[in-house]
């Protein structure tokens, strides 16, 4: 499959300080994308390296074959960046912005104001086009900011943590637009901190610890390579935080809640030694739950860091 | 070329400054019109500037002209800063717009508003003194150089501060000083030997030179000596600004 984006070698230093070192990978086209890692792991430089607002130090990065910096123009045009810090300008409505921002692209005429209708319409902004953006709420200027990268119609989006403080409906929201730009044929690289988020979404995920690529693999194949499942233990009568447990069951103890207990099982390890084990220590109970490893304990895993 | 692009985002720098005309354009007038009224009216009784020239008439150009440049250079680095500052310059910079259409769309908006307040001014000084018009062609040249290039300076000062107070800094320590000291108010051959030798070392002093020399004929140096500093610092100026943006410096990271 042909690549959306190429980051070849990419490094960026500021001062002493390594913010990616040596980064290569590709993503897809028509992919829906999670670049993943912890704070600090180099994810929005990476971006911004993508959108030009930052430059690195060594190392390319193509847009749909062409070169963010050798050919900014065309690079610029097959990408939409949905930046992760909100932006205002006090001085144009919200109409006025998009249409603005379809100048720089050269984009006007008819066709040009359907389409800003239409993504007004779509993003629920028609009753807001005539304010500007500070009197709009948090949420209401990210969807500002989804409409201005999707202006130009660019084939591929870029979302930096788009909801990072939006509320659930807007979440949802923003999760089905993001899945409809991506059935219409565009290349999606997200970024979030919300990892259920990047497994319910992403179909390729790649991760990112202190600069370095530390995973670059399919969501599920990721998902199925983790050596470990989860195993839910709800206790009846007796209460979890009496229990002494023994030793096996104590090494594998995730979490011990007013409920229960989280089990982390190696998949090498029979159920029925489980059982044995906990039929030993002679718990109450009361109900078992077995589950695959989520997409952020496979983080966890991999970065031994906090999302 | 995105040619477009470049007069979409010009367009867009004149109606920002348009949208707080009262202001971007009127206080300005109003404020510099108090110098006249001031200036002129204490000191054209005892003074003339030039043999035949009083005081008023010498006054007008030299206060045009600093209307032009004190807007010229706040319109561009007013612009940027602000843009930096409400984080709103990432539209710009995420577009296929070149830093040379960049820049002339800033220096074209900076054009626009420093004439559009030196008109204004203009025009009240016109209606109530004797300007006299020796070649509109020498008016109009300084005018839309010395826009420009106060325009490229704005830019710069722009690019260079990080925070409202740097520009502040650059404004009052830098643009102020050398725009009183320009000959606005004065000819240069009024000031002691040092002064008045220091003052052909302000680029500001040939703008405001040629420029009066386009209404009276009469002018501290040779119009083509002002055209020639003017036109060498414009370039200068340019220069600096494609090569910081062309580099993003404090503009990409």
């Amino acid at each position: 499959m042909k690549a959306a984006i190429v980051f070849e070698n990419v490094s960026k230093h500021y001062g002493q300080q390594v913010a990616l070192n040596g980064v290569s990978f590709s993503v897809p086209q028509g992919s829906f994308f999670g670049l993943l890692g912890p704070n600090g792991a180099g994810k929005s430089t990476l971006i911004n390296a993508m959108a030009s607002l930052v430059t690195p130090t060594t190392g390319r990065i193509e847009v749909m074959g062409h070169d963010v910096i050798g050919d900014y123009r065309q690079a610029r045009r097959a990408l939409g960046l949905v930046p992760q810090e909100l932006i205002a300008d006090p001085f144009f409505s919200i109409r006025d912005l998009l249409r603005v921002q379809s100048g720089y692209f050269g984009l006007r005429g008819r066709s040009q104001m359907q389409w800003i209708d239409a993504l007004l319409e779509r993003l629920s902004l028609q009753d807001k086009a005539g304010v500007t953006t500070q009197q709009l709420s948090g949420g209401m200027k990210r969807r500002v900011l989804i409409a201005m990268a999707l202006v130009h119609k660019p084939q591929v989006i870029v979302l930096d943590e788009p909801t990072a403080g939006v509320d659930v409906d807007l979440r949802r929201t923003l999760w089905e637009f993001a899945r409809e730009l991506h059935r219409s044929g565009h290349t999606i690289v997200l970024t979030t901190h919300y990892l259920e988020e990047a497994e319910s979404l992403c179909d390729q995920v790649a991760i990112l610890q202190q600069g370095e690529l530390k995973a670059l693999e399919k969501t599920q194949a990721l998902l199925a390579r983790h050596p470990y499942r989860y195993l839910r233990v709800t206790v009846g009568e007796c209460p979890p935080h009496t229990v002494a447990l023994s030793a096996p069951l104590q090494a594998r103890l995730v979490e011990r809640d007013a409920l229960g207990f989280l089990f982390q099982l190696e998949k090498s390890l029979s159920m029925e030694q489980m059982l044995s084990w906990l039929s030993e220590n002679g718990l109450c109970i009361d109900g078992l739950t077995t589950r695959e490893a989520s997409l952020e304990e496979v983080f966890l895993d991999l970065t031994g860091d906090k999302v | 070329m995105n040619g477009y692009g470049c007069w979409a985002f010009f367009v867009k720098e004149v109606q920002r400054f348009y949208s707080v005309s009262v202001q971007t354009i009127f206080a300005p007038i109003v404020s510099t019109l108090l110098f006249l009224v001031i200036f002129g009216q204490v000191i054209d009784a005892r003074m003339e500037a030039f043999s035949a020239i009083s005081y008023s008439q010498f006054l007008i150009p030299g206060l045009v002209m600093m209307a032009i440049l004190q807007n010229a250079f706040s319109n561009s680095s007013s612009s940027l800063i602000q843009s930096k500052m409400y984080g709103n310059l990432t539209f710009v910079l995420v577009s296929p717009i070149s830093p040379l259409e960049l820049y002339i769309a800033f220096i074209g908006a900076a054009i626009v508003r420093g004439l559009a307040v030196g008109v204004g001014v203009l025009i009240v000084g016109w209606v109530g003194f004797d300007l006299q018009w020796l070649s509109v062609g020498w008016v109009v040249v300084f005018a839309i150089l010395s826009a420009a290039l106060m325009g490229s300076i704005g830019l710069l000062a722009g690019i260079l501060s990080d925070k409202y107070d740097h520009l502040a800094a650059f404004q009052n320590f830098i643009i102020m000083p050398l725009t009183f000291l320009s000959g606005v108010f004065y000819s240069i051959h009024a000031l002691p030997g040092f002064w008045q030798a220091a003052s052909y070392f302000n680029p500001f002093f040939y703008m405001v030179d040629g420029f009066r020399y386009g209404f009276y004929g009469v002018a501290d140096v040779s119009v083509y000596l002002s055209l020639s500093v003017t036109l060498a610092f414009l370039a200068l100026m340019t220069l600096i600004n494609l090569i910081l943006l062309t580099k993003g410096v404090k503009i990409r990271h």
